[in-house]
């Protein structure tokens, strides 16, 4: 157990204006479960991609079984032994899942798939597996996919498997399926590097953990010495409050009033089917549920970009069928996007431009048509300091802000104007914990002021942390709703799996 | 309109969709792997005009068809070997690129054949003998022939073979092709290469096989049409097939139909196609099997 098989020596690896890794040393033994812990932008990922050919260190070098590697591509890392699993799948969604497994192999040129097909069967089979060689990797769950993936890297014999944010896309049931075959193969041998920022599966998963922070190692210690509070100090640099303290909530009138709407989508995925849920003045509700099972097409509907075909919305007593998203807006509704990059900027922009956009044709913005650039300077400022927005001016191009900076610009931007309702769609997603703390406050902040405030996320402590109730939802509707103290994880996670759905759907 | 079906009209209309089917059928193969691999080559109807310029000038030098043949390859091949620079190595926009080679093509094909033909002053154009039917009940070219077997060919190519597989994984996600260390470069220059070759043999068709002849617009608008016939087969080598034959038979009996003194527009023939292609798009919309990366330069790393 303790021969070490892969060995990181002082690699620094410089991408222009940051160092991403930093003389990084970090030994690997053979047959354990290795963390890689740190906050993003720590320099996680950069490492496991030196480590599986991506990049190439611009210092330092890596062992591998005593002997140095020379990677160049990821073919060098694979052929070596060292297999990787990326936290965005690369699979070819079109395709089979035996064809994606071949591509890439020696595999004779006359494609012969039976044999391919016979080891997945096996492999499947082995670790209680139900998945279709033949059925079309596209459409397969989340989970079935990371199987695939999982299998892709294993087929090639790999020594070492690293997998980088693995749960991120996970039920609590899957995380626990996914721990227990990982802990099942590194018992059978196999070297597992896991790079995470969520503590606690570094707690429940790892033999030893590396904790990253700026490029540089904190240090690496044995899971079983030490307490979670001591990996938050060393991942962020000081201590951590894990519980908000937060005041009982009082809640005021109904303002989010959705009543029984339906809204088809394009793919047949995530389309509401029936979905009523009411948010009242100064209370969270925390809307639980595993990705694509309608919180987009709800987020749509709400914000007014999308209108159902059934069902009513109101807010504050308007309802919104008839009305656009801006006259929505005006309503009191302020907005926060799943994909902030997408949906809820402008990246060419400048920061000041973001920073009034939709708000921009107001009178406090424009005068006669023109905009008010002296306005517009002066609210930005206002902004940047108010939020703490990391940005040399606010004329610089939005683009080269960082994500939580980015995150901050939209919540400047949508609790400006002091909303009656606002909408957080996976406001936290991708944030390091310190982004992530201090949007979770400014949301307990605007809910103490008396906003009614809609959380919808699938990071689960964090709905248990903001919520005031909790509804789940599971195939565009609500299939359960409590209360963070009534509820416990285990039953949340078969709610969002769906568990609740037959009883729901026969009781309404 | 009984005079249209007599035996001899449908056998006409027969034998003349297979010669019109030809040199859409090559094109729209070739652009089938081009576009598998990620690569959308626009430039097909000046790739063609190459071809057809290429085959001639040499088949009128050497006297050999043959020799015709393997130069409207070659100068197919020149012209998409500057694409797949431009697009695979340089990442330019693809359409852009594709436009720019168009126009490059026929100018091309147009100045070198007025400033070999006609700087003389000649007014003598200069033709050639055609390509033989292989047999006497076969009474078209034999380069037909060819463009039926490259149908099965170029099936297996995409479907029973590793590289083919792979070359179809790159226009989905170049990305997991790369993690994988399957080579994006070489499969797309590959492609699009192939691709070349096929537009510049299907331009041939047109200079060696049917007229003799070259003249700047020979091509007249088949290798647009060859696109769309690709979009029409939903990227499958037996709808291209499908749609070639189709697209010829409309062409075929529009000829026939303007032939005879039947009161049909045949402007709606000619209209035909490209409303099917439509509906074809429509239809195929839930379950397309466009290449999910077409037109989209792969950066290794950004993310």
């Amino acid at each position: 157990m303790t021969e070490t098989i892969l060995a990181v020596d002082r690699v620094t690896k410089r991408f222009p204006g940051v160092i991403a890794n930093d003389a990084v040393t970090v030994d690997i033994r053979r047959g354990e479960i290795h963390c890689v812990l740190g906050e993003n932008g720590a320099g996680k990922t950069t490492l496991a991609d030196v480590l599986y050919g991506v990049y190439r260190p611009d210092e330092g070098t890596v062992t591998l079984n005593g002997e140095p590697l020379e990677l160049h591509t990821p073919r060098d890392a694979i052929a070596a032994g060292i297999g990787m699993v990326h936290q965005h799948f690369e699979l070819v969604p079109p395709m089979s899942v035996v064809e994606n497994v071949v591509i890439g192999t020696s595999a004779s040129q006359w494609l012969d798939l039976s044999e391919v097909r016979d080891r997945l069967n096996e492999f499947f089979h082995n670790y209680d597996v139900e998945i279709d060689p033949d059925a079309e990797v596209g459409r397969l769950s989340v989970g079935e996919q990371q199987w695939v993936e999982i299998f892709k890297t294993l087929y090639f014999g790999v020594e070492v498997l690293i997998l980088d944010e693995p749960t991120a896309v996970l039920t609590p049931q899957g995380v626990q399926e996914l721990f227990r075959i990982l802990r099942r193969m590194r018992d059978e041998g196999l070297t597992i590097i896991l790079i995470t920022h969520k503590l606690k599966e570094v707690m429940e998963l790892s033999d030893r953990v590396t904790v990253l922070r700026l490029g540089k190692v904190v240090g690496t210690v044995n899971t079983a010495d030490v307490q979670m509070r001591d990996l938050a100090q060393m991942m962020v640099g000081r201590e951590v409050l894990f519980q908000f303290d937060k005041e009982r909530s009082d809640p005021g009138e109904p303002v989010l009033e959705v009543d029984g709407i339906h809204l088809p989508s394009v793919t047949g995925r995530g389309s509401l089917k029936g979905l009523s849920l009411t948010v009242c003045a100064g209370e969270v509700v925390g809307l639980a549920g595993v990705s694509g099972n309608g919180q987009n097409a709800l987020f749509d509907a709400l914000v007014g970009v999308e209108k159902p075909s059934s069902g009513d919305i109101r807010i504050g007593g308007v309802d919104t069928a008839e009305l656009s998203a801006n006259r929505i807006a005006q309503l009191g509704m302020a907005s926060v996007p799943a994909d902030r990059i997408a949906q809820g900027l402008l990246m060419d922009f400048k920061v000041k431009e973001n920073l009034v956009l939709g708000r921009h044709r107001s009178n406090t913005f424009s005068r006669g048509g023109l905009l008010n650039r002296g306005a517009i300077d002066g609210f930005a400022s206002k902004s940047i300091e108010g939020f703490d927005i990391r940005t040399p001016s606010a004329s610089q191009s939005t683009r080269t802000l960082s994500g939580g900076n980015l995150q901050k610009v939209i919540m400047a931007r949508e609790l400006s104007g002091e909303p009656k309702l606002l909408v957080a769609h996976q406001p936290t997603r991708g944030l390091d914990i310190s982004a992530s703390e201090y949007v979770r406050r400014r949301l307990l902040e605007e809910r103490d002021r008396g906003a009614a405030v809609l959380l919808m996320s699938e990071d689960l402590d964090e709905i248990f942390q903001l919520s005031d109730r909790i509804a789940v939802i599971y195939d565009g509707r609500i299939v359960s709703e409590t209360t963070p103290e009534q509820a416990d994880l285990e039953s949340l996670g078969l709610s969002m799996a769906g568990a609740d759905s037959v009883d729901v759907g026969s009781a309404s | 309109m009984e005079e249209l079906f007599t035996s001899a009209v449908i056998v006409g209309i027969f034998w003349a969709t297979l010669r019109i089917a030809t040199p859409l059928l090559l094109a729209a193969l070739g652009e089938l792997v081009c576009e598998s691999s990620g690569i959308l080559n626009l430039s097909l109807e000046g790739t063609m005009t190459m071809g057809a310029f290429a085959g001639f000038y040499v088949a009128n030098e050497t006297g050999s068809i043959l020799a015709g043949l393997v130069a409207a390859g070659l100068g197919g091949a020149f012209l998409s070997l500057i694409m797949a620079l431009m697009t695979v190595t340089a990442k330019v926009n693809q359409v852009v690129a594709g436009l720019a080679l168009n126009i490059l093509g026929l100018g091309l094909a147009f100045f070198w054949y007025r400033s070999i033909y006609e700087a003389e002053g000649s007014i003598d154009i200069p033709t050639v003998d055609t390509m033989e039917a292989p047999w006497e009940f076969f009474p078209i070219p034999w380069l037909t022939i060819l463009a039926l077997v490259m149908v099965p060919v170029v099936w297996v190519f995409l479907y029973r073979t590793k590289y083919g597989l792979e070359l179809r994984s790159v226009g989905h996600n170049p990305e997991a092709c790369d993690m994988r260390g399957v080579g994006i470069i070489s499969r797309q220059y590959v492609a699009v290469v192939f691709g070349g070759v096929m537009a510049g043999l299907a331009g041939s068709f047109l200079s060696l096989g049917s007229t003799g002849l070259f003249f700047p617009d020979i091509i007249s608008g088949r290798g647009w049409i060859a696109l769309a016939i690709v979009i029409f087969g939903n990227w499958r080598a037996t709808w291209v097939l499908v749609g070639s034959l189709l697209f010829g038979f409309l062409e075929a009996t529009q000829l026939a139909l303007q032939a005879s003194d039947v009161d049909l527009p045949y402007q709606l023939l000619l209209a035909l196609p490209f409303v099917l292609t439509i509906v074809a798009l429509v239809f195929n919309r839930s379950r397309s099997n466009v290449p999910l990366s077409l037109t989209i330069p792969y950066h290794r790393g950004e993310r």
